[in-house]
């Protein structure tokens, strides 16, 4: 083998090497699917977790990737909840055909406002997307006679999923349909954030200005990237209103989006796992937090966040590492 | 007509006051700080304990709370900010959403969740004609008093010492600091009076605004369109922002009771779209 | 033959100030042309304008006989006018083969597929290769680039605009801040550039300006001084003038 093709090669096998699959995902999808199987009682638990898990991946599609600062992702979210919520009561009970058309709506949404978040600094973007939050939650209390305004839209019927099976009260139709959902949504993602387009969102990320250098159009990519989170977080939305059967108008709020915020710096960005382990990790500190002091739960969101920052998530996340080495390094 | 342009004025006033600060440290530090909104609801608290409680007039503690919120924001620049300036935006916006959790809590733990109001002086509860139009005497004095301090601050940075070194600062940190100005020291006493400027506003609004542990978060899109529609470059543009956002808030509310809630957002949209930058806007970093 | 970049009465203004002041230079295809001038010259508004960053005034730019003097920024890469930064646009987190491999799919017009990997189509592996190995690159391919010495971070400046397959390249100030170390490894990058890519270099470091040019034009304040071969430039006593510091004003 000649010098060229060596180094052909090894240029080939260094490109697909970042979006190999890897044993621990792998292990990851095989621990989803058997925790369907071994923990049935916790079906309803598992759904949420695995929604919101989606919703974290949305913006990590935003943050992680797009490099954009949204306080407002929560306004897709809730607007998928209704959309899904009103699409059941007027007819379009088939829970798939619901998604779909959660995700249509939802995309146009995120497409029509990404154009306020391509304009100005970091400033503006989280003045944007926080007023489009707002906006979105004010509209939704507003028109209390679609939306059911403080009360919340109630009694959502879906219908039978694939014309099959009935939403059970355990959960386990539900959860069995978020977990399929979402692995297929995941696969899109992971293969969209590894194409040719997903690298040039990351450039925009790393330096527009070189990316806009090297001929790619900034501003376009960014649109796409915004629609396609936006109509992934209606999606989540939408799979929470089918398998809980109601939508609030708390989905909107501030507290969500920050929230979310929180579960992808403790998951981290920029892999698309984060959102997901970010979302279990949450839930797993919220209860913890819960058992021992029920109140003032938002204070310890809170010192979370400044711990966060200040200490960093690298020395945070790899404690438990240390502390382990350390163990055995004494052993 | 004129009375709702009137209260319009004192809202936007009383919203520049307590949002001014905010421009400073964004222009100053390159900072996105959140948890502004916490140093007025401060300022309010402090005033509510001091008039209600300890029975205090209404004139001491506003001065009170101006220094209290100071003293927090000094404290907290010091301890906690001075290690947040170099991180990314991201990072602050989850450090100052971080506070803004603690703080409310931290108010709801201390003194309950229930909305309070200040007991002012009987004098400054009436309503009296000028001129045919109906003014509300409390909102007369929030005029005269962020008016006075609206140009004072002006006066200070346009004038002053102090005001040219922060000019300096914010146009160049590294030249201002190879100048000989202690640039540290210029951003320790401007997040403090910022700070304290925020809590006497919220002690001049706790009433008309409402106080509950919940402010930070209720007027924090207020005091980003403030200075998002401002820009950051000097004290003319906030305060026509706030203005024009007040008047604009009072008078949706009033003459379109269905969709009032809606007018400041799309007046914003509308700013954005044609001047990204702001009204007044030099390029943000 | 047709010229491979041409201005004609380029004007830029700024309220009063004439920043590029009646500029017509002609690159003739396959030229090494250089731009010299003192700070202040309007290099920088003349670098702007021909990308797109400013639009003249006044005046038109053609690229192989096709007026771009209001193409945008993309189309004009995408017809084929890339430049390089004076202080280096890269992606910190990228390894030069991603930067390589992103920039040569966008060439090859793969930029937008979204479902396919990047580099699964054999000829970005292969484009991007070519890159690397003209700049000697593919010894560090896999690092990260904030990594890299400066010296191959100024090279993958100019590999990054190589892979864009410009028919005319912009240089500025290649050698900008490279310690005398790595200077002769720029000097290399300069001379691997493929002789059919018309270059025009801005560069303040005379001893590279006169090795590599086979024209020179030179600009003060805002206006062309005089264009001619190293020689007569070198022996001109207008520029010597300029550059020994009597009509520093510019």
């Amino acid at each position: 083998m000649s010098a060229r093709e060596q180094n052909i090669a090894a240029a080939s096998q260094a490109l697909a090497e970042t979006s190999r699959v890897k044993p621990a995902e792998i292990v990851f999808w095989l621990a989803a699917l058997a925790s369907f199987f071994l923990l049935p009682e916790q079906h309803l638990l598992l759904s949420e977790v695995l929604i919101t898990g989606l919703f974290a991946l949305s913006l990590d599609l935003v943050l992680g990737y797009g490099g954009i600062v949204s306080l407002g992702h929560a306004a897709f979210f809730g607007f998928g909840c209704y959309a899904a919520g009103l699409a059941t009561k007027h007819g379009v009970t088939d829970p798939l055909l619901g998604l779909a058309l959660v995700a249509v709506l939802t995309g146009a949404l995120g497409f029509a406002t990404s154009f306020l978040v391509l304009r100005g600094s970091d400033l503006t973007r989280i003045m944007v997307t926080l007023s489009v939050g707002v906006l979105m939650g004010e509209l939704a209390n507003r028109m209390a006679w679609l939306t059911g305004g403080a009360d919340g839209l109630q009694g959502v019927a879906p219908g039978l999923l694939l014309g099959r099976f009935e939403f059970d009260i355990f959960g386990q139709v539900a959860y069995a349909y978020t977990l399929c959902v979402a692995f297929v949504l995941f696969v899109l993602a992971r293969r969209f954030v590894h194409s040719p387009f997903g690298w040039s969102v990351r450039a925009v990320k790393e330096n527009a200005l070189r990316t806009s250098a090297i001929g790619i159009p900034v501003n376009r990519r960014l649109v796409v990237v915004y629609t396609l989170a936006a109509a992934y977080a209606g999606i989540a939305g939408g799979l929470l209103t089918q398998t809980t059967q109601f939508a609030s108008l708390d989905l909107f709020s501030f507290h969500r989006s920050a929230d979310l915020l929180l579960i992808l710096i403790i998951g981290g960005t920029g892999y698309l796992y984060g959102g997901l382990i970010g979302a279990l990790v949450f839930k797993l500190i919220q209860d913890a937090i819960a058992n021992v002091t029920p109140q003032y739960w938002e204070f310890w969101i809170g010192l979370l966040l400044v711990s966060f920052v200040l200490i960093g998530r690298e020395r945070i996340v790899g404690l438990p590492g240390l502390v382990w080495r350390r163990l055995r390094g004494r052993a | 007509m004129l009375t709702n342009l009137f209260d319009g004025v004192a809202y936007g006033m009383l919203l520049f006051v307590m949002a001014c600060g905010l421009s400073v440290t964004l222009g100053l530090m390159n900072l996105i700080n959140l948890a502004h909104g916490a140093f007025a609801m401060a300022g309010g608290y402090v005033t509510v304990i001091l008039v209600n409680r300890l029975g205090v007039p209404f004139f001491a503690a506003l001065p009170l709370a101006f220094v209290a919120s100071a003293l927090i924001g000094l404290a907290l620049e010091r301890t906690l900010y001075v290690h947040v300036y170099r991180k990314s935006h991201l990072e602050q916006v989850l450090f100052s959403i971080g506070l803004v959790f603690m703080a409310m809590s931290g108010v709801t733990y201390t003194l309950g969740s229930q909305q309070v109001f200040v007991h002012l002086p009987a004098f400054l509860s009436q309503r009296f004609d000028v001129f045919g139009v109906s003014v509300g005497a409390y909102r007369l004095f929030i005029i005269v008093v962020c008016g006075v301090l609206a140009a004072a601050l002006q006066f200070a940075v346009a004038r002053t010492r102090f005001g040219s070194r922060l000019r300096a600062a914010v146009d160049d940190p590294v030249v201002a600091r190879g100048l000989g100005i202690n640039v540290n020291l210029v951003f320790a006493v401007t997040f403090a009076v910022g700070s304290g400027l925020a809590g006497l506003g919220g002690a001049l609004g706790a009433e008309l605004l409402g106080l509950d542990p919940s402010f930070p978060v209720k007027f924090m899109v207020y005091f980003l369109i403030v200075v998002a529609v401002g820009g950051s470059a000097g004290m003319t543009g906030p305060l026509v922002a706030a203005l024009l956002l007040g008047v604009a808030d009072v008078s949706g509310k009033y003459y379109l009771p269905q969709f009032g809630a809606f007018i400041i957002y799309v007046l914003m949209i509308v700013v954005l779209l044609w001047r990204p930058q702001g009204l007044f806007g030099r390029a943000a970093r | 033959m047709r010229a491979a970049l041409e201005t004609r009465h380029l004007v830029r203004r700024f309220g009063g100030l004439v920043a590029t002041n009646d500029v017509s230079i002609t690159l003739a295809p396959g030229a090494r042309h250089a731009l010299i001038g003192p700070n202040g010259a309007g290099k920088t508004t003349l670098i702007n304008l021909l990308t797109g960053v400013l639009t003249p005034s006044s005046g038109t730019i053609s690229l192989h006989g096709v007026d771009i003097s209001a193409a945008s920024r993309s189309r004009r890469v995408a017809l084929g006018l890339v430049r390089t930064f004076q202080i280096n646009q890269l992606f910190p987190g990228f390894t030069p083969l991603q930067t390589v491999g992103l920039a040569v799919s966008r060439r090859l017009g793969l930029d937008r597929h979204m479902f396919r990997r990047i580099g699964s189509d054999r000829r970005v592996v292969e484009g991007s290769v070519d890159v690397l190995e003209r700049f000697d690159l593919m010894s560090v391919m896999n690092r990260p680039t904030a990594s890299l010495p400066y010296g191959k971070q100024r090279l993958l400046e100019i590999a990054v605009a190589i892979a864009c397959g410009p028919r005319v390249l912009l240089l500025d100030e290649p050698a900008a801040g490279v310690p005398e170390g790595e200077r002769g490894e720029i000097m290399d990058g300069l001379a691997a550039l493929p002789a059919d890519v018309t270059v025009l270099l801005i560069e303040h470091d005379m001893d590279l300006v006169f090795r590599f040019a086979d024209r020179i034009s030179v600009l003060v304040a805002g206006g062309l001084l005089l264009e001619g071969s190293p020689a007569e430039v070198a022996e001109d006593p207008r520029v010597r003038a300029v550059y020994l510091g009597d009509a520093g004003h510019g």
